[in-house]
């Protein structure tokens, strides 16, 4: 189908000798926010960093299979293209400590070099502000160092970072687990305001963020994907035991 | 058994005084020194003992050959040392685990420990010798050498504190990995780096021993690096051993500008490390 | 979309093989810069072996061994032994060790277990740091002019041939110079020793004394030698300060007032007076003597440093 802006097709992902991901085929239709679920050690945040291919950053590992990206396989360009075009949020926020907030927006131009007029800048920095709905905090603070805000707040100026550089997809690893619960809730509020414009893969261990969240689910076990659907089926009628089994609590 | 803990009890009071008295004693010569140097140098330092070259015994000349020397010295060995240290330090923190990497980590704990004066030495075969001629160069080169291992492993050791996490946001920005380390990696770690330089700097500042063949001194002004130049060190030296009393106390008078440069250093180490650390 | 929407999107797609393939060169380029400074610096190590080697050949190939056992230095005649140095350099070396040791572990144990904080501990902190900064020759220079005549009036009381200069003075101007190495040295061991130890000691009612003694000495011991070992390397390179008041006497010293000579002070001295390919190649090979030793002190001693470090 030509909505699917994510494909990926019998693919596997290996740590040394280790096989993370174990033949993973799914399709991602295009702004939708979709949750991977899992117990910890089950390759959801390796399949989500191969998404980006930030899983090859260490030496042991590899992968075999294929992403594809709007129908263009994302293992046959560089790394670094593909990564301008997929935004990723990490567990603990992260803004560069030695640029201001301003900079720390504008920062995936600037580490690129892509060449910005003054006003181009500025107004990609604002309409992401707005986005991450960070602008009416920091507005006038644009010029100070982006370490000093609160921790939710370094989280939303992380993702203003990631949607400067206007990504097709949008990763969020754990993006919530180091965040108290009023921080938490007001990401949630995020992405479901953000869906609208990029396509967002959120990977939690937290089930209630999930049903929360998403539209679609994915429910990976052991390397393997066992289940996936829209959220609302998986979690009322799951068709795989084990899916019901983690969803109510007996293991995970 | 109450005078069991008696004795315990006088035995560790007695050791506290000791160890007090030991610890404190070591302020003693410290004091002295400084107390020396301040007194005959305090004297001798003026306008004209800083702007004016040396002049014959008898005649009131300066240092200004010296400091100028001591400044081209540095300067020179600092263009040396920065960039290749830098890189090399780079090295070692992103290639961690590979086998030259330890290599160079412990060549650099050993180069360290090498007596400066053999690094005097070896300037001497490897610049003095061809070039026919003492020369500031050689004596660059001395000091790049000595400055080398400080900084590498500042460098390493401050790169080593920036969390793996900036990397990932870089990169994940669509960064290449050498923009990354360039502008998100070694920003991140330069107010430890840069205090490693300071540091180098102080430290060979005083350097006498590998400048005593290779800059070898100059009683006149000098800036052509391929001729011999004079630095504080060098003067105090020439100063201190020779027979006459004017020059003895234009040497003190050369301590006490050596000891001030030294310290501002040291102390702007100080500052850069507290004032602008960076946090994560 | 925006105009800078469109300018980025444009940047994406554009030619995507072709910066690709400029990344990669600018990626490997880079890789190559690394590794290239790494190989530099390697090598600068090694070339000074290398060159030390080279250039005390005709000294080696003359004297064989005999250069390290025999006492005759004699430029005249051609003769060349560096034992009268090697006994300088390890006199001096071994005195100031002795006398700096009580100094600088009594301060690194009262800085790091009795005075963590306070104005007292803030300036023996600043007294130990000034110590380290000041530089050789100011040490040289105060020890001629203040510390000679103090040890001569000594020598004049004790009987001794009055000269002031010699091995005890340079040991004193040594062990001064290597307190703050040692001090610091020391303060990292003791730090490196387990909390949880010490406070098993004062649970047991320990007075702080004998946690010293029973517990954190006993665990320390391997970083101590190190330590020791890593000062002594400091010492017997020290250039400036011991050529300015050993007295620089080609002998060996009868005694600890006797003027002498230490091997890094002979090289400074009669460097660039030497005259002919053999006195060169001596002093030379003198340098690689020092140099081969610094190898083996610092080797051993950040060895040990290194294994105390993992086990913690």
């Amino acid at each position: 189908m030509e909505n699917d802006i994510l494909k990926i097709e019998n693919f596997y992902a290996y740590y040394d000798t280790i096989c993370i991901l174990n033949n993973i085929n799914l399709k991602f239709k295009k702004n939708r926010a979709i949750s991977i679920l899992g117990p910890s050690g089950c390759g959801k945040t390796t399949l989500l960093r191969c998404i980006n291919r930030m899983h090859e950053l260490a030496d042991e590992a590899f992968v075999k299979g294929k992403i594809l990206l709007s129908d263009k396989d994302i293992y046959a360009t560089e790394p670094m293209l593909i990564r301008r075009r997929i935004g990723m949020v990490f567990q603990n926020p992260n803004p560069f400590p030695t640029m201001n907030i301003y900079n720390n927006v504008i920062a995936g131009y600037k580490l690129n070099s892509i060449k910005l007029k003054r006003s181009e800048s500025d107004k990609i920095v604002e309409e992401s502000l707005i986005k991450a709905d960070l602008w009416e905090q920091v507005r006038d603070n644009l010029y100070k160092r982006g370490t000093f805000l609160s921790g939710g707040q370094q989280q939303r100026l992380c993702i203003a970072r990631a949607l400067a550089m206007k990504p097709d997809i949008l990763l969020l690893d754990e993006a919530t687990a180091s965040l108290d619960p009023k921080a938490t809730s007001n990401i949630e509020k995020l992405i479901h305001q953000l869906k609208h414009s990029v396509t967002i893969i959120v990977v939690t261990h937290n089930i209630a963020q999930a049903a929360r969240v998403s539209d679609y689910t994915a429910f990976l076990y052991s390397g393997e994907l066992i289940e996936f659907g829209k959220t609302g089926d998986l979690f009322t009628t799951p068709k795989d035991k084990r899916t019901e089994e983690y969803l109510t609590g007996k293991f995970g | 058994m109450e005078k069991r803990l008696k004795i315990r009890q006088i035995q560790d009071k007695l050791f506290t005084v000791i160890v007090a008295l030991f610890s404190i004693a070591i302020i003693l010569p410290l004091f002295f020194i400084i107390f020396y140097i301040v007194r005959n140098g305090a004297a001798e330092i003026n306008w004209h003992f800083i702007t004016s070259l040396p002049k014959p015994v008898g005649e009131t000349g300066g240092i200004s050959n010296a400091i100028v020397g001591t400044t081209e010295l540095i300067g020179i060995a600092a263009l040396i040392a920065i960039p290749l240290a830098l890189f090399t330090g780079i090295y070692m923190k992103e290639f961690e685990k590979s086998k030259l990497a330890a290599v160079v980590s412990s060549l650099t704990d050993l180069l360290q420990g090498v007596p400066s004066i053999v690094i005097g030495i070896v300037c001497y075969l490897w610049i003095v010798l061809p070039l026919r001629s003492f020369s500031a160069l050689s004596g660059s080169v001395a000091l790049a050498i000595m400055m080398l291992p400080m900084i590498i492993k500042s460098t390493y050791h401050s790169l080593k504190l920036v969390p793996d996490s900036l990397k990932e946001a870089s990169l994940a920005l669509g960064t290449p990995y050498y923009r990354t380390v360039m502008k998100v990696i070694v920003p991140a770690a330069s107010s430890g780096i840069i205090t490693g330089i300071i540091l180098s700097i102080s430290r060979v500042a005083g350097e006498t021993a590998p400048l005593l063949f290779t800059a070898f001194g100059n009683p006149f002004m000098n800036l052509n690096v391929t001729k011999p130049v004079n630095s504080l060190p060098l003067l105090i030296f020439n100063y201190a051993t020779s027979p006459f009393s004017d020059w003895q106390k234009q040497a003190w008078g050369a301590s006490l500008i050596l000891i001030i440069m030294v310290s501002a250093l040291n102390l702007l180490s100080k500052i850069m490390e507290h004032k602008w650390k960076t946090t994560y | 979309m925006t105009q800078a929407e469109i300018s980025c999107k444009d940047y994406r797609l554009k030619n995507l093989d072709k910066q690709g393939s400029s990344i990669t060169r600018k990626e490997t380029l880079f890789r190559f810069f690394l590794v290239t400074a790494a190989i530099t610096s390697v090598s600068i190590v090694m070339g000074i072996f290398i060159s030390l080697l080279f250039g005390s050949w005709k000294s080696i190939n003359e004297f064989g061994l005999n250069f390290i056992w025999s006492s005759a230095w004699n430029p005249a005649a051609r003769q060349f032994g560096a034992l009268p140095f090697i006994i300088g350099t390890l006199s001096t070396s071994f005195l100031a060790l002795l006398i700096s040791i009580p100094f600088s572990f009594a301060s690194a144990i009262y800085l790091s277990l009795y005075l963590k904080s306070g104005w007292l501990s803030g300036l023996l902190k600043f007294s130990v740091e000034l110590l380290a900064g000041i530089p050789s020759i100011i040490y040289g220079f105060w020890g001629l002019f203040v510390l000679v005549p103090i040890v001569r009036s000594i020598e004049i009381k004790l009987g001794f041939i009055p000269y002031g200069v010699g091995v005890a003075t340079a040991s004193i101007i040594l062990a001064i110079m290597i307190i703050p190495f040692a001090s610091s040295m020391a303060s990292e061991v003791i730090k490196l020793v387990p909390q949880d130890l010490k406070e098993a000691g004062f649970a047991m009612g320990a007075t702080r004394f004998e946690v010293i003694k029973n517990i954190i000495l006993p665990y320390a011991s391997g970083g101590i030698f190190s330590g020791i070992l890593l000062a002594f390397g400091r010492a017997f390179g020290e250039t400036m300060a011991v050529t300015m008041v050993i007295g620089n006497s080609n002998i060996i010293p009868k005694n600890i007032f006797s003027p002498a000579n230490s091997m890094a002070s002979v090289i400074a001295n009669e460097f660039t007076e030497a005259r002919g390919d053999l006195y060169l190649s001596s002093l030379i090979e003198i340098g690689l003597l020092l140099f081969i030793i610094s190898f083996i002190v610092n080797a051993i001693g950040n060895r040990i440093m290194k294994r105390m470090t993992v086990k913690k």
